[in-house]
Parts: structure tokens; sequence; C-alpha cells
């Protein structure tokens, strides 16, 4: 007597085949996705001339000139300067006077950066406070015209942001605003706040209004109960929340392009204009769009748990 | 521990009158039941009590002091609520020193109540428990504690064991009678459940349609109902309601119903009304074959030590408790009598009982 083997599954359970079929799909789709951003660290490790090489190369030795050239300013010396010089005290100066230059100081791309860290770290943790608190006067408290604010709330992200952008141009200029962290941050938390509003909105329906009511009848005021009972509770609607505010935040370009050029000019508008020699500094933009990456990708991860939490929130009751 | 008092107390929400004058006083000590069923206005009640809802227009004194108006913070109350609302993210520790904290309470003396309070409850070695994990009895437990851990006024509870499963709900209500025995502190316990508001309550008041209908001891209000609804409400199965077209006078001893004299409790009360209700506990009834309400029988639901049996008569179906040994098949046909003094007449218009030599107050 033989027992079969069992075959049976769930008949709410994918199949074998639908999981493979789904999970190449996936894969094929990733690959596609990061292709562009290989292509661009592959790019900031290429040389000059190997960035604009016809046809593209995939193989090539590996240079960290674009990461120098983001880092510093440089100026082009004859030999006998060159020669004159002490001995190169590290290898990126002996890697710019094989390149018959020598740096003349650092380049603007650290302060751009920082910039954009001040302003779409200041406009996310502003986006969220504000949005956190009328959240929660929007989700417990009865409000004349209730539905009709949150709908006007709404409403503000019904047109593209750019479509106003003479009037705050001009606004700007006259208060004084205009490339100015203040102004960059109170733009884009502006143009957060709704968004910010509505999705917390929702985290803050889902937590039963018992738990304020505990700790008031157990002596807490209501503003207590809601940072010590609420908002641990909403963490991660706020982590979501922040995240999304934070993307459009970094990201911003058209705002940034119009009402930056200096003092708060943040990354975006900058790294498209690094110039080397003869024409765009193909390696450099490369390596400065790697490093521009980074802090996004760092905060997306670290809340990316409470991320899939949130975007699965109120699907699934706990 | 204190007394509370309920002023003429209206509470509405929009054009939905929740409560509709209230009065009670809760005796200092007292376990006290609010019974009624579902939106009947009596979570809105207790509500009003803790400060959760403000009255529309009455009085609410708590120890003598007007509280109608301030902040549930500021009464000084316990509430434990239907789903506990312990707090996610604390465990069984800070749940329980939440409320200390609060009264800026120094570690040491905090820890020593917390540890009291586990103690008392027996949840000593779940104390470091993440609240997410514990079985229903044991959040109940964390509830009572995080209520009983402040020595307030007053407990309210708003049906802390209509979430718990049947076998534990029992073990709960004995628990949280001895633990009322042993605090003896001000309790208000709202339930739809006409079993716990009898096996808990010192005094138990009905509501129905935001008013409250019947105040007194468990025996009051199933010996002698002050309305219908009371006595349908309480017993299981309810009170029989014998329709009877004509009015009543002080000094009858009898109604005329489908054509037969019933005895009945000399009437204090006249009802001019043109339809009344005798009302008579199904146990105070009998099946017999000389006397009383003609009828056939419709059905029997046994019970262990008894029957229920449903009787069809002319003046509407009529359930009588008998004796397991009693046998009736269906369609027998019978009569139903009853005792004078187990009857009590409702005015039909009213519906409130009317006063006889068996319901004087």
């Amino acid at each position: 007597m033989s027992v079969q083997p069992s075959t049976q599954r769930s008949p709410l359970e994918p199949s074998s085949f639908s999981r493979k079929s789904a999970a190449t799909i996936i894969i094929i789709y990733c690959i596609i996705s990061l292709i562009p951003i290989a292509w661009m660290v592959m790019t900031s490790f290429k040389s000059a001339d190997d960035a604009v090489s016809y046809p593209p190369l995939v193989f090539f030795d590996p240079s960290l000139e674009g990461w120098v050239n983001l880092f510093t300013q440089r100026t082009r010396q004859p030999q006998e300067y060159l020669d004159s010089l002490p001995p190169p005290q590290s290898w990126y100066e002996e890697l710019v006077r094989s390149r018959q230059m020598v740096i003349a100081g650092p380049s603007r791309f650290l302060g751009r950066f920082f910039n954009s860290m001040i302003i779409g770290f200041g406009s996310t943790f502003l986006s969220v406070f504000l949005g956190s608190l009328a959240a929660y006067a929007f989700s417990r408290f009865r409000i004349p015209l209730k539905d009709d604010l949150m709908f006007f709330i709404l409403s503000t992200r019904m047109f593209p942001p750019i479509a106003v952008a003479v009037p705050i141009f001009l606004m700007y200029r006259k208060l004084g605003l205009s490339d100015t962290h203040l102004g960059m941050i109170i733009l884009y938390t502006m143009v957060n706040l709704s968004l910010a509003v509505w999705l917390l909105k929702g985290f803050m329906d889902e937590i039963p209004l018992e738990y304020e009511e505990a700790a008031m009848v157990d002596g807490y005021t209501r503003f207590q109960a809601f940072y010590k009972i609420v908002l641990p509770q909403a963490m991660t609607g706020i982590a979501a929340t922040a995240i999304f505010c934070m993307i459009f935040a970094w990201n911003e370009y058209a705002f940034a392009v119009l009402l930056t050029f200096s003092k708060a000019q943040t990354a975006p508008p900058f790294i498209p204009t690094i110039i080397g020699e003869g024409g765009l500094d193909w390696p450099a933009i490369a390596a400065g769009t790697v490093m521009f990456l980074v802090p996004v990708m760092i905060f997306t991860v670290v809340l990316r748990k409470h991320l899939l939490r949130g975007i699965t929130f109120g699907a699934v009751r706990k | 521990m204190a007394n509370i008092i309920l002023k003429n107390l209206y509470k509405s929400f929009d054009d939905f009158v929740a409560v509709k004058g209230s009065d009670l006083v809760i005796e200092n000590g007292e376990f006290f039941v609010l019974l009624g069923p579902s939106g009947c206005g009596k979570t809105t009640t207790l509500r009003m009590i803790a400060g959760l809802e403000i009255p529309t227009s009455g009085q609410i004194l708590l120890d003598g002091d007007d509280v109608t108006f301030s902040r549930a913070s500021k009464r000084d109350i316990a509430f434990v609520f239907q789903l506990f609302a312990l707090y996610p993210h604390m465990n069984v520790w800070k749940n329980l020193a939440f409320p200390l904290k609060m009264q800026k309470m120094n570690a040491p003396d905090i820890k020593k109540r917390v540890m009291e309070v586990a103690k008392l409850l027996q949840i000593e070695h779940l104390i470091k428990a993440k609240v997410s994990g514990l079985a229903g009895g044991d959040r109940q437990r964390v509830a009572l504690g995080r209520a009983i851990v402040r020595r307030p006024k007053a407990f309210l509870m708003d049906e802390p064991l209509g979430t718990l499963d049947a076998e534990f709900r029992e073990q709960m209500s004995i628990e949280l009678k001895k633990l009322h025995n042993r605090i003896n502190a001000t309790t208000v316990y709202v339930t739809h459940d006409q079993i716990e508001a009898m096996t808990m309550g010192d005094k138990v008041a009905v509501m129905n349609e935001g008013k409250i209908l019947q105040f007194g001891t468990p025996n009051e209000i199933y010996s002698k109902p002050a309305t219908k609804f009371v006595g349908s409400f309480i017993g299981a199965p309810s009170m029989n309601f014998i329709p009877f077209e004509s009015e009543v006078h002080e000094g009858d001893t009898e109604v005329l119903v489908d054509g037969q004299k019933l005895q009945i409790p000399r009437q204090r009360d006249n009802s001019l009304s043109p339809k009344n209700f005798i009302g008579v506990r199904p146990e105070n009834m009998k099946l017999n074959t000389e006397k009383g309400i003609r009828g056939t029988v419709y059905g029997t639901e046994y019970l262990g030590n008894r029957k229920i049996c449903t009787i069809d008569t002319k003046a509407g179906q009529l359930k009588v408790r008998i004796t397991k040994d009693q046998s009736v098949s269906i369609n027998d046909p019978v009569q139903v009598s009853f005792p004078p003094e187990a009857a009590i007449l409702f005015n039909g218009q009213s519906e409130k009982a009317l006063m006889s030599d068996q319901i004087t107050n």
C-alpha cells in the first residue's frame, strides 16, 4: 500500500505556478527599474571620456575622478607650475595633478546637499507635526463643515503646485523669502500638509477613542493623552506620512530652480549645473546624484517596516 | 469613596435624546447596576458620570460636589471600558503605573502600589508581559487593576464582562463581586445582561429609551416590576401579559378575560384605559383542566429540571413553567390558572404597574 503524497492546498493559496510567475515578473521589473540606478553608479566611477563613449561601455577602468570633481574646485595650471609644487599630499591631489590641474578649494556641492537636508527634514517634520494636530482635530472633534474643510484641504492638491509658481515667486520676493531655508520649508510644508492631514486622519480614525478616554479618566489632559497615547499608536501612520513628505520635499525641482539660487539652493537644481572641462562633467553629476539618493534611501529603509504596515493599514484588522 | 447623585439628567445628541431626565442616588460603597437593552442610554449615563460626555441639562453630584461640567481628569473616578482599552504600546506594569505617574507619585511608591494591586488580582506573574498577548480574563484583571491602583472615589464599569467567554464571565463576575466586597468601593456597573445585574447588584436601575423605569434591589425589581417593560425585560422567560378590555377601578378583585372571571389582588388604583394587562410570571402559572384561561399546548422547551410550556390562548401565547415530570403533548387542551397574589396589573396606556394589596409602593 502506498500513501499518496498530499498535494492538496488551500484554495485560497496561490498555486506554485502562479507564485513562480509572480516572482519572475517582480524580478524582471526590479532589474528594469534598477538599470538606470546601476548605470548612474557605474558612470560615477568612469572617467570623463568613458562616460560619453559610444557605444556605451559596460566594462571600464574604474576611476574616482568624478567623485573628486564633485567635491572640489580645480584650476588648470601649466606643467612648469605643477613641477614647482611639492609632491602631492594625498591620492586625490595626485589624481587631479595627473590631469594638469590643482585643487583650488572645496566645491559648493556639500553646502547644497545640506540645504536639501535642512529643507527636506525641516518641512517633513513641520508637515507631520502640524498634520497630526489637524488630523487629530478632524478625527475627534465635531467641527462645523468638517467634510467641506477636508475637501478644501484636499483640493489644494488638485492642481500641480507649479501652477501657482508666478504668484509665489512674486510673493516670496516681496516677503524676502526667496532663496531662504525658511521660505522653502514653508513652501514644501504647505504642499505636503494636505497629504499629511488626509493620511494621518485615516490612521487616527482607526485608533479607538477609549484609549484617550481612559487616559483622561486617569487624570491626564486631552493634550497629554494625545501625545502619550495617540501619537505612539499612530507611529505607523506618522512614519508613512513622513516618507511621502520627505520624498516630495527631497526631489522637488521646479520651485527649487525658481526660488533658490545660492544660499538656500538645494541639490536638485545644483547637480545638473556641475560643469567640467568642455561641458558637463557627467561622472561628477552621476556621483552627485548617487550621493543625493543616499539620505532618502536610508530614511525609507529605516522606516520601511512602518511604511509596509502603513500601506496595508485598515485592510487587515489586527 | 463617595456617593453619586444624578438630578434630572438630560443628554441629547443632535435630534436624538439619549437620556431623558435621570434621577438616581447611588450610596457610598454600593454595587449599583444600570441595566437595559442596547441603546437605552445606560452607557451615556455612565459616561456623563465619568465626564466623558457633558450633560445637556441636569446635575451630577459626586461626594456632595457638583461635578456636572468638570473635566474627566478632575473627577477622580476610574472607568473600566468594555474593550478594556489597555494601552497597547505599554506592558502590564506601565499600564498599571500610568494613572499613578500623573499624580506625581515617586517611583518606590508607584512600585509598591502596583505590586499591591497585582497581588490582589493575582497578575504578579504577568507584570512584564505585553498586553496584546494576554488572554481575555487577564486583560480584564489588568483593566480592573488600572482602575483600582489609583484608589479613586468611584468605579464605573461599562459592560466589562461583555467580551469574555461565557465560562470566564461567570468566574470574573464572582471575582468582581469579591473584589468589591473587599475594597468596598462605590461601583456603577452597566450591563444588558439581567443575570449579571441580578447576581452582582446591591441595587439595580432598569433603563429603557433614555428613562430610568425602576430602581431598587434585585428582588424588588423581579417581584414588583414598576412597568410592563421591566416585567418583560427581567426574567427568562419574561413575564406573561394577559390583555383585557375593561377599565380597572379601586377595590376591584377580579377581571373578565375571555369570558372568565380571574381573581386579582384588591386594586388601589384606577385605570381608565380601555385596555389593560395582567402580568404573571411563568413560574406562578399552573396548567390544569378545571379553571383559568383556556388554550392548547403550542410547544415545550426542555430545560433540565423544568420545562417551559407555551400555551396558545385567545389572550395570546402564555409561557408556563412546569416540572420536568409533568407530561404535556402538543395540541392538548389545557387551562392556565394563577394565584391572585401573583398577578400585577399594568395600565395599558402608561404601561405602569397599578397599585394593589400586593404592589404597595
